[in-house]
């Protein structure tokens, strides 16, 4: 597992399993969230946007373990982790 | 799945989002008119976070910005009273506000060409006085907005539009600057380091006196493509790489931090701050003159 720039801390990081949703309409394509998950959880794919973006596909998600460092990464608010 | 040029979303396009920190902003400015990859966006992001935590109303908070793509971050995304002003004049208008406003957290965000370059003077002046405002400078190394001009942060060996053969200029240290005017906590930190940043960020609003977070942010379209880094996944894995905690970087020499990013705290003291001081030497000659 990559290393994380510090602790997300308790309220930040998401407890049991994570469900992530990534809202397609908000995405521009910049692919951090995908180059900076710690557990590659997103990839890329050939799915475009309504604004011509490729948006992440999400394709190992029971390996998340909500640290949330996509969501406040992500420069458009696109990504959200929620708890089940 | 082919897309016409011209095919626009539809009206409630965004509408069904339910991102935690949405309630900060304006969603309808969204997405925003950032470039691709840009830091501002995870400023943003990292701000709501802050304000988030402290459970601080967006209503007692007075943002004030200048001019540029920093700028842009408050003005028009985050949902508070926001004084968008000219060029570099951010801290003075600030320091009107609170003059005024002392019981409002008056938060500043803009640019390092804006607050460290046009505006570097307000900038030493502020922190001298110790003025109970936040700044957050977006360290962008360049003057984004206006197409990738050298700016007193860009890096000394750099090619910008203005430095097309390389900056032969060694930057300003803002962040170390503020801390010697006399700020009560300085700290620098880059959008990799999101988690701390938010914290410090955080931080920063809640302590009194003058406080002041340099946040290095990449610019991947200004800057990055005069040296080459056109995503922002380049300058944040850039900043993984060079960042150097400060508590190592005590035990390293002048040269041996050439090319680091020093993160951490700077500074913390509880200097007395201004407006209690302006306050207080007023009512004392009020009742002096009764
Ligand atoms: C008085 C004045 N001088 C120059 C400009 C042109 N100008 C607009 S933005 C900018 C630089 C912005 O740089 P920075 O504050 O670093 O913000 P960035 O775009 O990099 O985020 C300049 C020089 C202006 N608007 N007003
Ligand atoms: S929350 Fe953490 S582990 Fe889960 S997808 Fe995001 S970055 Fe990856
Ligand atoms: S970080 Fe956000 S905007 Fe960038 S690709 Fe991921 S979801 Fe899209
Ligand atoms: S020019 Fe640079 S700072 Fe401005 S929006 Fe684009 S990437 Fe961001
Ligand atoms: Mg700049």
């Amino acid at each position: 597992m990559a290393k994380l720039p510090g602790d997300p801390g308790k309220k930040l990081k998401a407890e049991d399993s994570q469900v992530i949703r990534i809202d397609e309409d908000y995405c521009k394509g910049c692919s951090i969230c995908i180059d900076f998950c710690p557990l590659e959880v997103l990839s890329e794919s050939d799915q475009i946007n309504r604004k011509g973006y490729y948006v992440p596909k999400i394709s190992r998600e029971q390996r998340c373990i909500g640290c949330r460092f996509c969501e406040l990464l992500c420069p458009e608010f696109a990504i959200t982790i929620k708890n089940e | 799945m082919k897309l016409s040029q011209t095919e626009t979303p539809p009206e409630d396009c965004c509408e069904d989002s339910n991102h935690r920190l949405h309630k900060y902003l304006r969603q309808e400015t969204l997405p925003t008119t950032f470039c691709v990859g840009c830091g501002c966006g995870t400023v943003l992001g990292a701000f709501a976070q802050a304000v988030d935590e402290l459970s601080l109303p967006p209503e007692e908070i007075v943002m004030v910005t200048g001019i540029g793509c920093s700028s842009w971050i408050p003005s028009p995304y985050f949902k508070a009273d926001t004084l968008h002003t000219t060029h570099g004049r951010a801290l003075a208008f600030a320091t009107g506000v609170k003059v005024m406003l002392p019981r409002m957290k008056v938060i500043v965000i803009a640019g390092d060409g804006d607050i460290a370059g046009i505006g570097g003077n307000h900038l030493i002046h502020a922190a001298r006085r110790n003025i109970d405002l936040t700044v957050f400078m977006v360290n962008n190394w360049n003057y984004g907005m206006t197409g990738g001009q050298m700016s007193p942060t860009t890096p000394q060996g750099a090619l910008t539009t203005t430095s097309p053969y390389h900056n032969v200029e060694p930057p300003l240290k803002a962040a170390e600057l503020v801390a010697a005017a006399g700020a009560n906590y300085v700290s620098r930190w880059t959008t990799y380091h999101v988690f701390p940043l938010a914290e410090a960020m955080q931080y920063a609003i809640s302590k009194k006196g003058f406080s002041f977070v340099e946040i290095i942010a990449q610019c991947p379209v200004s800057y990055g493509k005069m040296v080459n880094m056109r995503s922002g996944s380049d300058f944040l894995n850039l900043y993984r790489d060079t960042s150097i905690r400060i508590e190592q970087a005590r035990e390293l020499s002048e040269e041996e931090l050439v090319d680091k990013i020093v993160v951490g705290k700077l500074v913390e003291r509880d200097a007395e701050e201004y407006v209690t001081k302006l306050y207080q030497v007023n009512s004392e000659q009020s009742a002096h003159k009764e």
